[in-house]
């Protein structure tokens, strides 16, 4: 791919530096927009309350984060809940790339009746709101008892349509139907051949899955809302939310410092793996 | 080796009941079974049943009263309903449009050979996209405050400054503000995948042929990125139904002000009926108006972009 860009950038020429430089001016101010709040949530995070709305802005960097967040943890269990999103996010990730892993081997390289009609079933289901379902989902949840539990928040995200979709997408190209043959020549059943040589093919696709997976679940905010409802079992969003909702002088400061903490994770994994979340999104839209 | 496929295979069908390729068939239909089942349950049946909930009476406790339309009817002449509405397209609109419009610039800008530090890049503008919008509404309510950074800016341009926390506009502006933050970068990258799909040597035969580069994006690009920009402004649109996380988490901090008439959106409207108010009933109803207003802007979408195919052929990527 780098090749067919080094290829093209032979055109240059026709613009001149003034529109070079005016390209890149507003490329930069793109990517500042972009990153500047996330250097704010820092700056207010580290001064004291009264910075946020200093004037002119505050723009350097304090010592305060730690009074901050001593604050943070006077007012909830800051670290429950981010313990709670980490168990629900880490237990939904592992099951969704399971399930869809597997149901997207059985669309890429099984042939049955309606595979086709299914499938474009499963696309189709993307484009179902979600509040439509929210409230018998939530009568189920009572009638089940899992309301203020996590199964409720864990079960119906087990497996999702995009998860399908993608990992189909990818497996019909990187699994080779000879593989598959050759270890059912050898005897091997089929979730043995699926495991043993279908899954070391497409760990890269799963891990993909798996990050943009749970940064959703970590991410996520209506439904938590409407089940929980004792704050030890509050997730992390939902904590931060709880955070804002005072109205007698809101404390930036610690609502920052709680902000940033909840997000550095998340960042750190983003930036660690940002090719492949970027490489997956992409190559996933491709074929829609 | 086909051959071998083959023989071992009719080697194991010696017409037992379980042949191998029913066998496979039923592998099949297990591995793609926990969707069926999960969608089944909290997809396809929450459905049916959010339909024949709107007409009836229910506070989600005591028995089910059949009411008819009296739902809809109660709902349709609901001011507060017809606002929630207006602020839902107009926010959608106003957060989705130049969203879009600004996702494809960056998208080709960073696809143009002349930009270096494209992963730098790419990454950047991704970046807003992993914040969740609790964390984004929390941080933008401090651009966005009386004395706020926002306000700072347009003083010091000479303006004066906007009330973004219960003007009409304001408010709207700031939510637009934030969905804008947390997508334009996403949707450039898609656009971005849909630029780096089309052939370079498309282009290099335009160029011999004597084409321009306006004439270069009108015959190849748009027409080669139509799929993307049509799938990126359905899911746009999709999702700008179903705000409700900024305005709730932007307006709530004293309890009951995300159904303040400036934000509140119909997903606001629905929750509010349904859990502080325990009017499940209309609440489905809302749902039902919701997801018909979806449909109808989905074909809206379809149409459109079907009447732009025009006499260049998009096609698929």
């Amino acid at each position: 791919m780098s090749s067919l860009q080094t290829a093209s950038s032979r055109t240059p020429g026709d613009t001149g530096l003034i529109g070079k430089t005016l390209f890149y001016i507003l490329l930069v101010i793109g990517a500042l927009v972009s990153i500047f709040p996330f250097y704010w949530m820092f700056v207010i995070a580290t001064n004291d309350r009264g910075a946020v709305f200093h004037i002119p802005p505050m723009l350097s960097i304090g010592g305060e984060f730690l009074n901050n967040f001593q604050r943070v943890l006077e007012r909830t269990d800051f670290f429950r809940a981010l313990l709670n999103s980490l168990f629900v996010s880490s237990m939904v990730t592992v099951s969704v790339v399971f399930f869809c892993t597997l149901a997207g081997y059985a669309f890429a390289k099984y042939d049955f009746p309606l595979k086709n009609g299914l499938f474009y079933f499963v696309i189709a289901t993307l484009f179902v709101p979600t509040q439509l379902s929210v409230l018998p989902t939530y009568i189920i949840m009572a009638k089940l008892h899992w309301i203020d539990t996590y199964k409720a928040l864990i079960v119906p995200a087990m497996v999702n349509a995009f998860g399908i979709f993608w990992m189909r997408q990818y497996i019909s190209t990187a699994v080779h139907s000879e593989l598959i043959e050759s270890g059912r020549i050898d005897g091997g059943g089929h979730f043995r051949i699926f495991w043993s040589i279908a899954i070391p093919v497409i760990t890269p696709a799963m891990a993909t899955l798996g990050i943009l997976n749970f940064m959703n679940v970590w991410n996520d905010f209506f439904w938590p809302l409407v089940v929980l409802k004792n704050s030890e079992h509050f997730t992390i969003q939902i904590a931060l939310q709880q955070l804002f909702s005072n109205r007698d002088g809101l404390d930036y400061g610690m609502i920052m410092s709680a902000t940033f903490t909840a997000t550095l994770p998340l960042l750190i994994v983003f930036l660690l793996f940002s090719r492949w979340v970027i490489a997956g999104l992409t190559s996933g839209a491709i074929k829609s | 080796m086909a051959e071998t496929v083959i023989a071992s295979q009719a080697r194991s069908s010696k017409k037992p009941f379980l042949t191998e390729q029913r066998r496979s068939r039923i592998t099949a239909y297990t591995f793609i079974s926990p969707f069926f089942i999960l969608f089944a349950i909290f997809g396809l049946y929450p459905i049916f049943f959010t339909i024949y909930l709107s007409f009836y009476k229910w506070d989600a406790l005591g028995p089910m009263k059949y009411v008819g339309m009296k739902n809809y009817d109660l709902i349709t002449s609901d001011p507060t309903f017809w606002i929630s509405f207006s602020n839902t397209l107009i926010m959608g609109v106003m957060g989705t449009v130049p969203q879009l419009i600004i996702a494809l610039l960056v998208a080709v800008m960073l696809n143009s050979a002349m930009t270096r530090f494209k992963k730098t890049f790419r990454v950047l503008f991704f970046m807003p996209n992993i914040t969740s919008i609790v964390a984004v509404t929390l941080v933008f309510s401090t651009l966005f405050g009386n004395n706020g950074m926002i306000n700072w800016m347009l003083n010091g341009l000479g303006l004066e400054s906007v009330a973004f926390n219960s003007g009409w506009w304001g408010v709207k502006i700031a939510i637009s503000t934030m969905v804008m933050w947390r997508w334009t970068g996403y949707n450039a990258i898609i656009f971005l995948s849909g630029l780096q799909s089309i052939p370079m040597d498309l282009y290099e035969a335009a160029r011999i042929d004597g084409a321009n580069r306006r004439q270069q994006l009108a015959y190849i690009t748009l027409p080669l990125l139509k799929p993307f920009i049509v799938f990126v402004t359905l899911i746009s649109t999709i999702g700008a139904l179903q705000l409700f996380t900024e305005p709730y988490v932007y307006l709530g901090q004293s309890g009951t002000g995300s159904t303040r008439q400036e934000g509140i959106t119909m997903v606001t409207y629905l929750y509010s009926e349904a859990f502080r108010n325990g009017f499940f009933g209309t609440a489905a109803a809302t749902a039902v108006m919701l997801f018909i207003i979806t449909i109808i802007f989905s074909m809206i979408n379809m149409w459109v972009s079907g009447r732009m195919n025009g006499d260049t052929e998009g096609g698929k990527a």
